[in-house]
């Protein structure tokens, strides 16, 4: 075993366990110590050749398990179907998000983005050292040997890598191996490279959290209050105790609600439904969606608490005033929950140490990890967390107070922590007593001169921030401005002349969440729709007078006008068939530029199909192309589906919906078809499992509006006058 | 109570209560887990199975409804021509994300192409509406079943 430190203090460390050739980055301590037993690689080659890429971000479907996989294989000079992965454990030292700091988390769209560089560094490295030792073993000079598809070659000899494992993990880690350039890729940037996961998820035989059946678990489920704030202060569970499998309910120590312990899910759903719980609701939210709605909307009346990009509002005002033209609109966007496919759930597993192994589809895995240690007064290092497929999450599995894991946390506390608890959420759990896309309004007035162009920009936002009151304010509020509040507006790539961008905090009635592009799902709708309505009122083309806006020579204007134009030319813009009608938006969100179209046909009043949409995304190096294709037609189902007609709603501080069948999911038919396109890039990968979210809406509306002067300002668009075909 | 299960060829011996979804008993008892959990209520298709070569959602088919029917799960369907068809588009076109409701969609992809060998699109909508994707995989599915007709037509 040997450990070399990198001056440029990345790669780190090779070790040998036996005849495993592992490569990554050692926490500090460990080096410190002298010690490879701690090594946390990011590729282990055991001497039988196989190659297991270490998977330091949660796979929901956005692909980084068959990406960061890519990216070593790419090093490795593998091809796909001999590498596979396996999930990382916790630990914040080495596989913390380079982003985050000192925290493993996956969000924001960043898991390729900060893996990129590393994980084909630890390939590259790992491949420098097996050549090393085939040279040393033949005797030749490494620079004649290649690797290629598992097999080293050269000077007149081969052999298998796995026969150079031994002596290439007694070797030092290089210092700075030699990456490919970018002329050399075969599987980074090829469109058929397929998903890793696919096949497991295609025969039933993928294991999510809620799958994992441990020996003699138990399942608890907890009674919730209908009302957030509100206290369990006691409870009968005499008809509960009836339920077969039913074993025991005890209160939660933060009174939050009563763990209902049972043998199997069906029997901790039928005893909690008999469970009669009393709650102390003196202290319990009662306000309705209306009076949050009408809090907000008065907000924007109002002068604004923060001048998010301290413009001089009053030459603003000014120019609005002396313009030729004034288009001015307000809107409102309601709570929005997350409704991943599996419910929220995880499970505790007690081991012969007093540790424990919390197993879940771990988004934000520091998190629980920490929260955990502190509830079961556990030190960390008794602590795993085993990260196990999550179906779907779209922002809802990482909450900044680990929700989900810290109830596992206080129900397996209450038990003798003798038996595995599996925490299960129903559906109505998921949308009743989530956490949601927080409600937002925005006004917006924009003064265009005789020449249609625009003179002043003054844009109000108010609603719910997301940071504040968590762990996250100090890192993402400034001078008191969260910047998950208004995002996409004032540095959007456009470049609007006397811009004045204001907020106003409003009260929360409800825990709110980044939801699947966060402050975007809202700012872009404003953004683009503004802008459709201003080109409109300037008689131009909308496609035309947004790139009025995107002709200085920066980066971000040139990349947000080439998606601009490449969905215009692919989506046809300018001519439509008979009876149809189209619209478009363009939003940079998490480093990726993207333009959608989208068209209609039938009409607002007797109910419009969507019959296409056409994308151009423009994320640096597209390193699975087919994964970013996939993204950009889930982002564009997910902005949509919730705009046709979905909301959360709460009456006396209880939300009103229970099921799909009051939060409609996107269903088959709703979207005829998506074609995506991707501009070809140098650059740095950027985020693709968000953005392809916030154009999608508003084109929509853009296209709506198109055909009949409908400006929807409220969603959903089917309580805003538009019926769907 | 004792019932008599018959799923993917083999029979079972379940002792559950009457009212049991066949869901539960398939997962919790069975611990076969590709059948998935999603609402509950029949609004999402993630439970789909074939109950006689008909799709079900057997979250809301119960236990002492099924004895004497063949039931049969994703677990069994490389074993079908049809399934190992649907499976194997599926596999081509990348069609999964997050992979939790493809269990259902598979399941009554494959329960449309047995009364339906060729379906246009708008078919395919009609009859895969009850089977939600939050990950909006939908244009693949659409793309998928068409590929496996391919493939079963060949």
């Amino acid at each position: 075993m040997s450990i070399t430190t990198s001056r440029r203090g990345f790669l780190k460390g090779a070790a040998a366990t036996g005849a495993v050739l592992m490569v990554g980055v050692t926490p500090k301590g460990a080096l410190a110590a002298g010690s490879g037993a701690q090594l946390n690689p990011f590729v282990k080659i055991g001497a039988d050749g196989s190659v297991t890429a270490i998977v330091k971000h949660f796979e929901k479907g956005q692909g980084p398990a068959t990406g960061l996989s890519t990216l070593v294989a790419e090093e490795l000079g593998l091809r796909m179907d001999q590498i596979t992965f396996e999930f990382a454990p916790s630990n914040p030292q080495v596989y913390n998000n380079l982003f985050f700091g000192p925290f493993q988390g996956t969000g924001g769209s960043t898991a390729m983005a900060n893996s990129f560089m590393q994980y084909r560094q630890a390939g590259a490295a790992a491949r420098e050292m097996l050549l090393e030792a085939a040279a040393q073993s033949w005797g030749v000079d490494a620079r004649e040997l290649v690797l290629e598809e598992g097999v080293i070659s050269g000077a007149g000899q081969s052999a298998p890598l796995g026969d150079f494992v031994a002596a290439a993990a007694e070797r030092s880690a290089p210092e700075n191996p030699r990456l490919k350039d970018p002329s050399e890729f075969r599987l980074i940037g090829n469109a058929a490279v397929r998903r890793l996961d696919s096949p497991a998820k295609t025969n039933g035989s993928a294991q999510f959290a809620m799958d994992l059946h441990l020996p003699n678990q138990m399942v608890a489920m907890i009674a919730r209050p209908e009302q957030r704030g509100a206290l369990a202060t006691g409870f009968d569970d005499a008809a509960a105790r009836e339920v077969k499998g039913f074993l025991n309910a005890a209160l939660l120590p933060n009174k939050a609600g009563v763990a209902v312990y049972a043998e199997t899910t069906w029997a901790a759903m039928q005893a909690r439904e008999a469970l009669e719980v009393t709650w102390d609701t003196s202290a319990a939210e009662t306000r309705s969606s209306d009076e949050i709605e009408a809090e907000i909307r008065a907000a924007l009346e109002a002068e604004p608490t923060y001048n998010i990009n301290k413009a001089d509002v009053a030459a603003t005002r000014a120019a609005i005033a002396a313009a030729d033209r004034v288009v001015e609109q307000t809107f409102y966007f309601p709570l929005l929950a997350h409704a991943p496919m599996e419910p929220l759930n995880c499970t505790i597993e007690p081991l012969a140490d007093g540790g424990i192994i919390l197993h879940d589809g771990a988004q934000m895995p520091t998190g629980p990890h920490m929260a955990l240690s502190q509830i079961l007064e556990l030190p960390m290092e008794k602590v795993q967390v085993k990260t196990m497929l999550a179906g779907g999450s779209f922002g809802r599995r990482a909450t900044p107070d680990a929700d989900y894991q810290v109830e596992a946390g206080l129900a397996f506390a209450m038990t003798d922590r003798t038996r595995p608890v599996k925490l299960v959420w129903s559906r109505e759990d998921d949308l009743r007593s989530g956490y949601y896309r927080p409600a937002f309004g925005h006004k917006v007035r924009v003064g265009l001169n005789a020449d249609g162009d625009i003179v002043g920009w003054e844009h109000q936002i108010a609603g719910q921030s997301i940071m504040k009151g968590t762990a996250f304010e100090s890192m993402v509020v400034k001078d008191g401005i969260d910047h998950s509040s208004v995002e996409g507006t004032s540095d959007s790539p456009y470049q609007i002349p006397n811009g004045a961008f204001g907020l106003t905090d409003t009260e929360k009635a409800t825990s709110t969440l980044w939801w699947r592009s966060v402050g975007h799902t809202h700012t872009a709708y404003v953004m683009e729709v503004m802008m459709d309505m201003a080109a409109q009122a300037a008689g131009r083309d909308p496609v035309d007078f947004r790139l009025a806006y995107l002709t200085g020579e920066g980066d971000d204007q040139k990349r947000m006008a080439g998606v601009l134009k490449l969905a215009a030319e692919k989506g046809g813009w300018g001519r439509a068939p008979a009876g149809h009608s189209k619209g478009i938006a363009v939003h940079k969100s998490f480093g990726s530029y993207v333009a959608e179209v989208v068209e209609i046909s039938g009409s607002a009043e007797d109910g419009i199909r969507i019959e296409n949409v056409t994308c151009a995304v423009d994320c640096g190096i597209a390193v699975n192309p087919d994964v970013v294709v996939a993204q950009m037609e889930g982002g564009i189902g997910y902005g949509i589906g919730h705009v046709m007609r979905d909301r959360i709603t709460l009456t006396g501080g209880a939300v009103d919906q229970y099921n799909f069948p009051d939060y409609e999911p996107l269903r088959i038919g709703d979207i005829a078809n998506i074609d995506v396109h991707i501009v070809p890039s140098a650059a740095p990968p950027s985020g693709v499992g968000e953005p392809g979210t916030p154009p999608a809406a508003p084109a929509l509306a853009n296209a709506i509006a198109a055909q009949s002067d409908l400006r929807v300002g409220a969603l959903p668009m089917d309580e805003n006058g538009v019926a769907w075909a | 109570m004792a019932f008599s299960l018959k799923l993917n060829g083999k029979t079972h011996q379940v002792d559950a209560e009457a009212g049991t979804p066949l869901l539960w008993v398939i997962r919790d008892e069975l611990k076969m887990t590709g059948t998935k959990f999603g609402c509950g209520v029949a609004s999402c298709g993630a439970c789909t199975v074939h109950m006689d070569g008909e799709p079900v959602r057997s979250c809301q088919t119960y236990i002492e409804d099924v004895e004497g029917s063949e039931i049969t799960t994703i677990e069994a369907m490389a074993d079908s021509r049809i399934g190992a068809a649907v499976q194997q588009a599926w596999v081509e076109l990348d069609v999964v994300q997050c992979g939790y409701c493809q269990s259902g969609q598979i399941m009554s992809a494959v329960g449309l192409l047995s009364e339906n060998p060729k379906p246009n699109p708008a078919e395919i909508d009609d009859y895969m509406y009850g089977n939600a994707c939050r990950c909006a995989t939908y244009q693949r599915i659409r793309a998928g079943i068409q590929r496996a007709a391919e493939i079963l037509e060949a």
